[in-house]
């Protein structure tokens, strides 16, 4: 890329001054389809929880499973930034902010579920341990305790590593800004200017992020899968299923961060930052989650069919060939059989189109792994005079339909008030050799007076 | 508690006087349809052999109030907790509802409020004084009538004595026709409930779980079959 500093500043800072009627006209699409679930939501608390599907045996569905899905989605930022910042991956630069912003989105989206399935939501702060009237703790044995936690300490964790390396971006927008936009952005750059020192010390804060995220985001799936393994029922007590249900996390992240790529590079003409090379690089790490789905997928029903306990066979010839079959094998084709051939051939891999092509069946794919997970298991537990079934309801969809568009809506603001790409990182990127303090006052050389 | 299976009929009568008992809601045939009836106890039928060899047995099923409770360590809020005399207490004023209980029960036991209940009249003057009515997006499941015990065992510390042995019932036992179901404290070695525990006949509801039942079910003897044949 042969750009100078000032037109990467105005290229990437060119969605922040300057929005267009698309912007307004998307916002408002998916402001109503937002609204429109929070309805359903409030339909659901006012009418109780029984406008749902839910039934005796499945207590568990649609939310549970959007529960899992976006924590999962929610892996692709945090989890693959730190990664790649670890191992010092050059290509990363452009990368890591669409992916750390997912990550904050997703799992705030997702932190919603627990709420929204709850029977009397209005009582959900009774899982926050602190002294109260009714001289209880909460039960630290749960595993949905468990959950509190490690949501909480991803979400303090994501948002503090999507923050902390935007200071040098937001002193810059304030530098150039100039009325409300110099206000807000004054306070929001927390004094950086820019000094060695500072330099110093966020590099060192954002190499002990990258260290310490990355066992915290593998905790939390891990913690997730646990709600289910934990419990005494066909299917779900198994002990594959951390591993599982982290891979399955990293493997719909980087999917989701590949299409909001594609879509931040068409709508917002990034098309010389967010090149080729990086779809190419984003597809060899999905074909290897691809795989390794695969590979845990097999080793899962391998074991459960050698095993032939009759309790856990009812589960998986229900998913196999029964009444949740069609769902089972479209999952496995959007997992496996599109987007590994696709994403195996150099030729198809390093053209955008084709990795978005193979990106979008996962996201189908991953989101029917988790409905499969739960529902199948819980319409078929150990009693067979109680099995049962499951259909969901109107209110169900549309909060599911709803936290689809939240996801677009809160992308779409981000993108028109953060840099949506790092732009110290990148020009750091552009001049290799040098240190980065020496580099410092040149990425900010073009923001002195 | 000790349930025969020889000698359940199944006339569901215990249903009928637990529903009474314990202020549970009728759901009304679409709810029930879609598995959200609200019964404490229900019986489970099977039939054996083929038609017209055919024969049907009757299970009736509650909570076993386990002495290793899937359902109770999983609930974050203490609602689902066991209590002193060995009882699988559920506290309903605790309960928020996330249903993580009756995902662990392996028995199926326990029933959801999805809605506010309702009781079409003139049921609504029926309802017990002694149990709490339970409000939407509450857990609920059998107690054993934790009422009636302990409103033995408040009279029997009146009186400054202990508790005899069949005393007091809980409503499915009272109303069994055929007393298929004998309630006592399993900690007495001597009461009747412990001594037919010991049967030979006796077996626990998945056993193989490690779940350790309070409930035993004696199964059917064969030999009434063989002297039928």
């Amino acid at each position: 890329m042969n750009k100078t500093p000032e037109q990467i500043n105005q290229d990437l800072l060119r969605p922040i001054y300057h929005t267009t009627w698309r912007f307004y006209a998307a916002a408002t699409v998916l402001t109503a389809l937002v609204l429109a679930a929070f309805f359903a939501w409030g339909y659901q608390i006012y009418f109780g929880i029984g406008v749902s599907g839910l039934n005796r045996p499945v207590f568990w569905a649609f939310y549970i499973t959007n529960f899992v899905f976006w924590i999962g989605i929610s892996h692709a930022g945090t989890l693959i930034s730190a990664i790649l910042r670890v191992s010092n991956a050059g290509w990363r630069r452009p990368v890591t902010r669409c992916a750390e912003a997912i990550t904050v989105f997703a799992l705030s989206i997702s932190g919603m579920f627990p709420l929204i399935h709850l029977g009397r939501p209005w009582l959900f702060f009774w899982l926050i341990p602190y002294p109260t009237e009714r001289g209880i703790w909460p039960q630290f044995r749960s595993p949905l305790l468990w959950d509190f936690f490690a949501i909480n300490t991803y979400l303090i964790g994501s948002v503090t590593f999507l923050v902390l390396p935007s200071f040098p971006d937001f002193a810059l927008i304030r530098d150039r800004a100039s009325g409300w936009r110099k206000k807000v952005y004054s306070i929001v750059s927390l004094g950086w200017r820019g000094t060695p020192k500072q330099w110093h010390r966020l590099e060192m804060a954002m190499r002990i992020m990258a260290v310490a995220i990355i066992p915290v985001a593998v905790s939390v799936h891990t913690i997730v899968s646990w709600d289910f393994a934990m419990a005494p029922v066909p299917g779900w007590h198994s002990t594959i299923f951390g591993p599982y249900f982290v891979a399955g996390a990293i493997f719909s992240g980087i999917a989701a961060l590949i299409i909001a790529m594609a879509l931040l590079r068409k709508l917002l003409h990034l098309e010389e930052y967010l090149r080729p090379i990086h779809f190419d690089n984003l597809g060899k790490l999905l074909l290897v989650m691809s795989l390794l789905w695969f590979y845990f997928v097999f080793a899962e029903r391998l074991t459960t069919w050698y095993g032939n306990f009759p309790s856990e066979m009812s589960v998986f010839w229900s998913t196999q060939v029964g009444s949740f079959s069609p769902l089972f094998w479209t999952m496995v084709f959007c997992n496996f059989i599109i987007p590994a051939p696709i994403l195996a051939i150099k030729n198809l891999r390093n053209k955008i189109g084709w990795t978005v092509a193979a990106s979008i069946p996962i996201i189908i794919g991953m989101w029917l792994e988790r409905f499969l997970i739960i529902v199948p298991s819980l319409s078929h537990k150990i009693m067979p005079y109680n099995f049962g079934s499951y259909r969901p309801s109107w209110v169900e969809i549309t909060i599911t339909a709803g936290t689809f568009a939240g996801m677009g809506l809160l992308y779409l603001i981000f993108s028109r008030v953060f840099p949506i790409i790092s732009i110290w990182e990148l020009k750091l990127g552009m001049g290799k050799e040098t240190k980065a303090p020496a580099l410092a006052s040149q990425a900010t050389a073009a923001e002195q007076p | 508690m000790v349930i025969d299976e020889d000698r359940c009929t199944g006339c569901e009568a215990c249903v009928a006087a637990c529903h009474a008992e314990n202020n549970i809601a009728t759901v009304g045939g679409d709810q029930a349809a879609r598995g959200r009836a609200m019964h404490w106890i229900r019986v489970e039928r099977y039939y054996e052999g083929d038609f017209p060899d055919i024969r049907v047995k009757y299970r009736p099923v509650l909570c076993q109030q386990c002495n290793d409770a899937p359902c109770e360590p999983v609930c974050p809020t203490y609602a689902s907790y066991h209590n002193p005399e060995g009882l699988n207490a559920q506290i309903y004023n605790r309960c928020i509802g996330t249903r993580y209980c009756a995902n662990a029960c392996p028995y199926l036991v326990r029933v959801f409020n999805f809605y506010n209940p309702v009781w079409d009249k003139p049921l609504n003057l029926q309802l017990n004084p002694d149990v709490s009515v339970r409000s939407v997006g509450i857990m609920e499941k059998c107690t054993f009538c934790i009422q009636r015990i302990k409103t033995a065992e408040i009279k029997a510390q009146a009186e400054k004595r202990p508790l005899k042995d069949g005393e007091f019932n809980p409503a499915c036992v009272q109303s069994c026709p055929t007393n298929a179901m004998v309630f006592g404290d399993l900690n007495d070695p001597e009461s009747r409930v412990s001594r037919l525990s010991r049967s030979s006949r006796g077996t626990k509801l998945l056993e193989d779980l490690g779940t350790h039942p309070a409930v035993t079910y004696l199964k059917r003897d064969t030999w009434h079959d063989e002297q039928n044949a």
